[in-house]
């Protein structure tokens, strides 16, 4: 199985990593620090990566992604599976009045994934086959007053993942939306961590069961489904209120 | 954040830095003012405060392998990596760790920061004598080598050293060839303590070796109970296994917390291991880690949570100092009804290691205002039969128990001053027992 992680070092990139490296999968990694990415490759050929290769990108260098998907798609031969999971939360009170804060986190978070969607698209249907599953997050689901910025940032991937998957239907193409609820990783470093919270372990256990599957859109671990499906459905009146 | 150790006791509100490689943790420390004081904190599973500080360093993240040669079976790994992680890929080629704890949630640099033991510390010491070498980075900042050939004080304060001389950033470890992870075991009924202890020596010739104490019994049964022995097969497979059974989801709410609730659980955890039985063989993890079965066990004990009290008697006042510790225990009506006896060998050259010839004793006691003097009384009877204490299960011991148990404390403290001399590495624990000076306190 021939696997691509973009943002790979990644608390949930790495752990799902692992899990596709006992499967004995060949990786290309894409993240921004060089060091890291050589680790993680000696690391996941311990764990029983057939061959790993790294490329080290900022992502919000559009310009350059298809020179990336290009690589791994030397690299790899064929693409079975690919997975998106870089992504920022910066201090959302900032992005609430700071456009550039606001800014940064629509670019990596939205436009840099389209930017990868759009060309990873291309190369695929060329392909004919592959999976392509984008972690994007409950937080998109509905706004919250605390984190709608973030929330934008994850429905606008959501939104264009659901038009996308018609588009590719008939080219032999599975586009799945994961949506992950609380994780333990550096993004929420600091935050107090309480029973709804999972670990990077876990959430990247969910994500590979719902790429096996082919889910359309997994919430991850699955009791966020029940809790969003509640949430949307509370009456704007009551909702506009809620300090969540 | 609010963090705590496996005892759930006690809970600070702390700060945790967890580093995504070893340069920012370097950058944590170097970044450290004069006054600042951190501890690192592993996998959180010793019980009590040695992980605990206002500021927290977590090597989660630092679990990456870095080498593994299944020839020689010389493991090199971040010190964040766990035993589970560790077993997933080192059984399929046939390795085994020489020593492994009660749980597999440990990490390697909290095995190596408090030496542990296991069931066959008897045979083959502690964690600590397989290990080759580690990088420790110090209070400056540098990155130290340590091994038994090079920096050697620092290696042999640094293992069983609970984190005070500095983050333990990666280790290499010697793992042993099997044929098997499968057990072939026996267990075997006793009657009384003496009984229990004349078994303990004549079991000695196998691998593991560990015995349940029923705590129910007194009198001329006091200290009966059974031990389990095993060995490991010379066939069977070579996979790797993790039973997942129920988890506790949350803890469980004080009312349930009497007496009888704790029998029952106790009674059936007795009867689900504690039958004498001839020989079976039985995979590794139910025979090594039969409480991982049930994930957050410790969260039984309801938020209060628990202390655990694991101490160590030499050989000769053994007997003695058991009898008094299980009768000073019942007739308060306190302590879990079961107990953990082993017996452990020689200790080696680590300051502050535990293991050391003679039995160790582990009780389970829930957190309530009464059991603290229980535990003060506990501590005169082990302090009068010469024993100690296992720092990684304590919360509460004092400074003047602690340095009667490890009259080493000294040529510790000395080297901690001589690396560490502005104590940018401390524990709640650490303040306590005197290895360190509390914040605000004036050092001589
Ligand atoms: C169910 C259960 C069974 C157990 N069975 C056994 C047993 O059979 N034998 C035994 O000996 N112990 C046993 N223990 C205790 C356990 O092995 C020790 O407490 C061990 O230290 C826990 O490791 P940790 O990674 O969770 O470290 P933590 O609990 O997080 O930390 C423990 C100590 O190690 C230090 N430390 C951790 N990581 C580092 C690092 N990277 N660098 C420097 N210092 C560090 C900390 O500062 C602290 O002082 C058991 C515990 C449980 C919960
Ligand atoms: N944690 C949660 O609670 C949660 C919940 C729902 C969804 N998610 C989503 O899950 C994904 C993974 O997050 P995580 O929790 O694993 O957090 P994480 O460890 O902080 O991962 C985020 C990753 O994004 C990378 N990144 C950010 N900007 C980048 C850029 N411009 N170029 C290249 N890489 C960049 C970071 O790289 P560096 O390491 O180099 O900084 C980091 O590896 C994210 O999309 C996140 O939004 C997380």
């Amino acid at each position: 199985m021939n696997v691509l992680i973009i943002g790979a070092t990644s608390a949930i990139g790495k752990a799902s990593a692992r899990l596709y490296a006992s499967r004995s999968a060949a990786f290309f990694l894409v993240a921004r620090d060089t060091k890291r990415l050589h680790e993680m490759e000696l690391d996941l050929k311990i764990r029983g990566a057939t061959s790993v290769e790294s490329d080290s990108r900022d992502l919000l260098q559009c310009d350059q992604h298809e020179d990336i998907i290009d690589s791994a798609m030397v690299q790899l031969g064929t693409v079975d599976v690919v997975l998106i999971c870089h992504g920022v939360l910066p201090d959302l009170e900032q992005a609430e009045v700071d456009f550039e804060t606001a800014r940064q986190v629509l670019e990596v978070n939205g436009l840099s994934v389209i930017s990868l969607l759009i060309i990873l698209a291309e190369k695929l249907k060329k392909q004919g086959s592959g999976r392509i599953a984008v972690l994007t997050s409950v937080a998109g689901d509905r706004g919250r007053r605390t984190n709608y910025t973030y929330g934008a940032s994850k429905a606008l991937v959501s939104t264009y993942l659901q038009g996308l998957r018609g588009n590719l239907l008939d080219h032999g193409i599975q586009i799945i939306d994961i949506r992950p609820g609380l994780v333990d990783s550096p993004m929420t470093a600091g935050f107090e961590k309480g029973l709804l919270w999972s670990s990077p372990e876990r959430v990247a256990r969910g994500i590979v069961k719902a790429i096996d599957r082919n889910r359309h859109t997994a919430y991850v671990p699955e009791y966020w489904r029940l809790i969003m499906l509640v949430v949307r459905y509370i009456p704007d009146f009551i909702f506009n209120r809620l300090r969540f | 954040m609010q963090l705590q150790g496996w005892g759930r006791y006690p809970q600070v509100d702390a700060r945790l830095i967890e580093p995504s490689s070893s340069s920012t943790a370097i950058a944590t420390i170097k970044a450290q003012g004069p006054q600042d004081s951190l501890i690192a904190r592993g996998a959180g599973r010793s019980y009590g405060d040695s992980a605990l500080n206002s500021c927290v360093l977590g090597s989660r993240l630092l679990d990456n392998f870095k080498a593994l040669d299944t020839e020689s079976g010389i493991l090199h790994c971040g010190a964040g990596l766990t035993f589970d992680q560790l077993l997933q890929v080192s059984i399929p080629q046939g390795l085994f760790p020489s020593v492994v704890p009660g749980t597999k949630g440990v990490s390697i640099g909290g095995a190596i920061a408090t030496d542990i033991h296991g069931k066959n510390h008897h045979q083959d010491g502690s964690f600590c004598d397989y290990v080759d070498s580690f990088t420790l980075l110090l209070a400056n900042g540098e990155c130290k080598i340590c091994s038994p050939r090079k920096n050697r004080e620092l290696f042999h304060a640094t293992c069983g050293g609970m984190g005070l001389t500095g983050i333990i950033l990666d280790a290499t470890v010697k793992l042993e060839k099997v044929s098997s992870v499968s057990i072939r075991s026996r267990s075997v009924s006793t009657h009384n303590l003496a009984h229990t202890i004349e078994q303990l020596e004549c079991l000695n010739s196998n691998r593991f070796v560990v015995a349940w104490i029923d705590c129910l019994a007194s009198g001329p049964k006091l200290g009966r109970g059974i031990i389990h022995v095993g060995n490991f097969h010379e066939t069977g497979p070579l996979k790797y296994q993790s039973r997942r059974g129920p988890a506790v989801p949350f803890s469980m709410p004080a009312i349930l917390l009497n007496r009888y609730s704790m029998k029952l659980f106790n009674n059936l955890y007795c009867r689900m291991n504690n039958k004498a039985k001839a020989d079976t063989v039985q995979d590794y993890d139910s025979f090594f880690f039969p409480l991982d079965r049930i994930k957050h066990w410790n969260r039984l004990y309801g938020r209060r949570g628990f202390l655990q009290y694991q101490i160590l008697l030499p050989l000769d006042s053994a007997q003695e100092g058991l009898q008094s510790l299980l009768e000073t225990a019942a007739s308060a009506g306190k302590g879990s009804f079961l107990a953990v006896l082993k017996k452990l060998g020689e200790s080696n050259r680590n300051i502050l290691s535990f293991p050391g010839p003679g039995l160790t004793l582990a009780l389970d006691f829930k957190r309530e205002a009464s059991v603290f003097p229980l535990l003060n009384e506990l501590d005169r009877i082990v302090i009068d039969h010469g024993g100690r204490h296992y720092l990684a299960k304590d919360s509460r011991l004092d400074e003047s128990v602690f340095k009667a148990g490890y009259p080493q404390w000294k040529k510790f403290k000395a080297l901690k001053e001589k690396v560490d001399p502005t104590q940018c590495f401390s524990s709640l624990q650490s303040h306590r027992i005197g290895l360190t000076a509390k914040p605000g306190s004036v050092t001589s």
